[in-house]
């Protein structure tokens, strides 16, 4: 798979040709910048790295690397949590830092414009002056891109009830894997033909690289009413949780954490939850004043059935913003109790939440391994922590199969092997355990469709890539990849 | 009568039981093969009878499979057989889009149906695709929930819904087929059956191929299960409506009620030819909360504002008949007052009485004209409608018309991405059997 000192240094001429040669890096020191994305234990070092100022010259960056046959890897801030844009060593990074314009807020469309580098907060902060806000917010939100939201369908702590980024992204245009450039869906809805933009948002990458994104934008909410509610277990807030949906509720947000989250989160940012909490409950409804007023009170008062111990509301935004300080730092704040940790995701329904974290505690203790469970309730996605020490022998490992036995466990109960953090590369391997061969080949036919040579992010989602052909189906020949000598590539 | 080898050789695949069709992982929506109702002895395939058209192409034969392998079988010899196949399930659609090029086979999915999972506490349901959207409400209603998609032509499938991703008013709170459905299983041209997604609501394990055979008419692959998210069904309702004199100001009052607070489940404008507009908002939620809700919007619209708690008639429905025009109009939202204005004045140039109905709150609008319509008439006036969705940022597209119309007009307009779509039909059906010719570009 290695190519040639010469192939490299030709492409590399060719790209600097292209868009200019100060936003092409090919310096070892420099290139280790880009040698992760958020799930650090992968580490590749690029071949090289472009850095594109429009959409334009990242069509010339994909054209370039058809021509030399080299794999390209697109990158946004590079938040991902499951590998998705972890460089190949052989290939080039399309990194799309140079592309971070707000290019249009028209709150009279509900529709904002902007490229792919443009940060998540940011459409939120450039459209609330008008009443306006990008609704999916991923607790990286300061700092992850739309780009990156788009190839991987990020959603949120409101996807509840706003949905994901699929649900709000109403137009691309992206330069495709032969180095087209394609606009698809649009500022108005149902654009005609395929919905090849459903298709592409949450593709990861491997459908071709956004370089202009329309998202909706949706009204601030009236009224925004949020409450913390502290638990003695697990069990009574899930059941609070079941009796909330029941009441045929759709809050904003339901999100919980365990007794371990909770003390980390303590520990790093001094949220100042209930003591004693062996589950904490945040429940934010949003909406018209007065459906939201109707709707706290059955909220509260389901809470209290279910066995809640104390329910403070918040008086204000600022303590609506510490109810939140600890669910949104808690990944990071694991660290302050354990030397290393495995963020998980995976999605069950939500009615198996009670089996899931029996089956979870179990698992924790058989294995010796600590885990600390934060998820989005109302929609029964997980995040189980899985806790260890590397520097302890062995540990590595079991934390592996704990992590490894809880997507399982998602399977097993019809769940997902991720809710938002994607594919990537860190479980293209589970897929064989959700989807047929005959699902994950079908799933190949489109990728086939849009990148036949397998160069946009090869290695990612699909454990095991299909060779394209000139079209499958009946009248299959030799191989056009293979006669080439390509077929290595995939 | 001559024996017909073709109909022998389908009967005999359908008498198949398919063991090498995959079991459903726990993941995927609902179940192939199994628990399947109605094995009576009524023939699976047939000869085609003179109703077997397909915007009036004869088909030769009709198979009606009863479960997911069946329908596999079925299109595993339509592909040995080098049989074009037509999808239908209540055959309300089927004068959608143009007329196949070529069909030998309807596979019709009336016999696939029921509901195969409710799970209410994870509101969600997996439902086989032949299954009626107005029999939905019967099995969901008992427990507060709803799928919260409109009918806007009765007696339709849901498998025909997603095929061509129909929505109504109340799209504007809870989005289309797209934002509903959330696995899917498939049979491909080739019979290979497949699915995605799953029945979970937030899920982004690979490609999301239910969406990629929303709107797809069916020229992808047959649709044989669908897993949808659910919603609770309000309390209390408040349609309120206001009747107004030109259209420029139902467009500038659709406006004033988006900027508003009152969160819409709906905001519909009606213009019947000829009559006066009616600008509607449908409120939904806690009965306290609609009722403070429908005096604001009472208050927005203005004095002669009227509410009720049962829609206005029309409501959610095409305005067309059978054998009628139909068209469907998108627009960037700030385009919507020039849209209907415009529309109507293009419809007055062309001496057309054009019906308007849609969703104001979301830029998009369906119009009707008499099938009689001279077809120069209808063709100048689509090249009008084009002209001006185009300048606000949508499209026009003929949904259904007269074989004259058909003849007459580009039923879809520009459509982008034309090329990618192509190669997408082409890697799905490379042969071109399933309904060719029926979708954007002759695919």
């Amino acid at each position: 798979m290695s190519r040639t000192t010469t192939d490299l240094e030709a492409l590399a001429a060719a790209l600097r040709a292209a868009i200019g040669a100060d936003r092409v890096i090919s310096d070892r020191q420099q290139l280790r910048t880009y040698e992760c994305d958020g799930l650090a234990q992968y580490k590749v070092i690029p071949a090289l790295v472009a850095l594109p100022a429009d959409a334009e010259q990242c069509a010339a960056v994909v054209r370039a690397c058809v021509a030399a046959g080299t794999p390209f890897v697109a990158r946004g801030s590079g938040t991902g949590l499951s590998g998705g844009a972890l460089p190949r060593a052989d290939g080039v990074l399309v990194v799309a830092s140079q592309m971070r314009d707000i290019l249009e807020i028209a709150p009279d469309d509900e529709r904002a414009v902007v490229q792919p580098g443009v940060i998540n907060l940011a459409v939120t902060r450039a459209a609330t002056p008008y009443g306006y806000y990008y609704a999916p917010d991923p607790s990286s939100q300061q700092i992850c891109s739309i780009g990156g939201n788009v190839a991987e369908n990020s959603g949120g702590a409101h996807c509840l009830k706003y949905g994901f980024t699929t649900n709000h992204v109403l137009g691309v245009e992206l330069v495709t894997p032969d180095g087209d450039r394609v606009r698809l869906g649009g500022r108005a809805p149902d654009a005609p033909g395929y919905d090849l933009l459903g298709a592409f948002v949450g593709s990861e990458g491997t459908l071709g690289i956004a370089t202009e994104v329309t998202v909706r934008l949706t009204r601030l909410p009236e009224s925004v009413r949020t409450l913390l509610a502290a638990f003695e277990t697990t069990d009574q807030a899930g059941a609070a949780t079941s009796a909330i949906i029941a009441a045929g509720v759709v809050p904003a947000a339901v999100e919980m954490m365990d007794a371990l989250a909770i003390e980390a989160a303590e520990a790093a940012v001094h949220c100042g939850y209930p003591p004693g909490a062996g589950a904490v409950l945040i429940v934010e409804l949003d909406g018209p004043e007065p459906e939201v007023a109707a709707q706290f009170a059955q909220v509260e008062s389901l809470c209290r059935e279910n066995r809640a111990f104390e329910i403070r509301i918040a008086a204000d935004d600022a303590e609506r913003a510490l109810f939140w300080k600890g669910r949104k730092s808690a990944f990071a704040a694991v660290g302050r109790i354990s030397p290393d940790y495995i963020v998980q995701d995976g999605v069950i329904p939500r009615t198996a939440l009670s089996e899931v974290l029996r089956r979870i505690g179990e698992l924790s203790a058989e294995r010796g391994i600590r885990v600390a469970n934060v998820f989005h309730a109302g929609d029964g996605n997980l995040h189980p922590l899985v806790l260890f020490d590397a520097a302890v022998d062995g540990e590595t490992v079991r934390a592996e199969e704990v992590s490894g036995a809880i997507l399982d466990l998602c399977i097993t109960h019809g769940g997902s092997i991720t809710g938002e953090h994607g594919v990537g590369m860190d479980k293209a391997k589970y897929m064989p355990r959700m989807f047929t061969d005959d699902d994950l080949d079908t799933m190949q036919l489109l990728r086939c469709a849009f990148d036949p040579d397998g160069l946009a992010n090869p290695g990612k989602v699909f454990p095991t890539p299909r060779l394209c052909g000139e079209v499958p189906g009946r009248h299959k020949g030799v191989h056009p990849a293979q006669e080439a000598g390509l077929a290595e590539v995939f | 009568m001559p024996a017909d080898r073709t109909l022998d050789q389908l009967r005999a695949a359908a008498e198949v039981r398919p063991r090498d069709v995959p079991a459903p992982r726990p993941a995927a929506p609902g179940g192939a093969a199994t628990g399947d109702p109605g094995h009576d002895d009524g023939a699976v395939v047939r000869t085609a009878g003179e109703h077997d058209t397909i915007a009036g192409v004869a088909a030769r034969y009709v198979a009606a499979p009863r479960d997911t392998g069946q329908a596999a079988a079925l299109l595993r010899a339509a592909a040995a057989l080098d049989l074009a196949v037509t999808f239908r399930g209540g055959g309300t659609k089927q004068d959608w889009g143009s007329a196949p090029r070529r069909l030998d086979l309807i596979l019709d999915t009336t016999a696939l149906t029921g509901v195969v999972e409710h799970a209410a506490g994870d509101l969600i349901t997996v439902v086989r695709a032949g299954t009626r959207l107005d029999e939905l409400p019967a099995t969901l209603a008992g427990a507060g929930q709803q799928l919260a998609l409109d009918v806007p032509l009765p007696g339709g499938t849901v498998g025909g819904a997603v095929a061509t991703n129909t929505s109504g008013p109340r799209r504007m709170l809870y989005g289309t087929v797209r934002d509903l459905l959330i696995g899917v299983t498939l049979v491909r041209a080739d019979g290979v059956v497949a699915h995605a997604g799953g029945k979970v609501v937030k899920n982004v394990a690979g490609y999301d191929l239910g969406k990629l055979v929303t709107g797809a008419y069916g020229t992808l692959g047959l649709i044989t299960e669908c897993a949808f998210r659910l919603h609770p069904l309000p309390a209390t309702v408040a349609y309120v409506s206001r009747a107004v004199d030109d259209l420029a100001e139902a467009g500038r009052l659709a406006g004033t009620v988006r900027a508003a607070q009152l969160v819409p489940t709906a905001l519909e404008v009606d213009a019947p030819a000829g009559e006066r507009a009616r600008v509607t908002v449908l409120l939904e939620g806690t009965p306290a909360g609609v009722a403070a809700r429908a005096a604001a919007a009472r208050r927005l619209l203005g004095a002669d504002a009227t509410d009720a708690d049962q829609p206005p008639g029309g409501w959610a429905r095409h305005p067309w008949r059978d054998g009628d025009v139909g068209l469907k109009l998108t627009a960037a939202l700030s385009g919507v007052p020039r849209l209907l204005s415009d529309a109507r004045a293009a419809a007055d140039r062309h001496d057309l009485p054009l019906a308007l109905r849609g969703s104001a709150g979301v830029g998009v609008l369906y119009a009707g004209l008499p099938g009689a319509s001279d077809p120069e008439r209808v063709a100048g006036l689509v090249d009008a409608l084009r002209a001006t969705t185009g300048a606000v940022g949508g499209h026009t597209v003929v949904l259904t018309a007269p074989a004259p119309v058909r003849d007459r007009v580009d039923l879809w307009g520009p459509v982008h991405g034309l090329e990618l779509m192509r190669r997408v039909k082409q890697r799905f059906d490379p042969d071109a059997r399933l309904t060719p010719g029926r979708f954007v570009g002759g695919i």
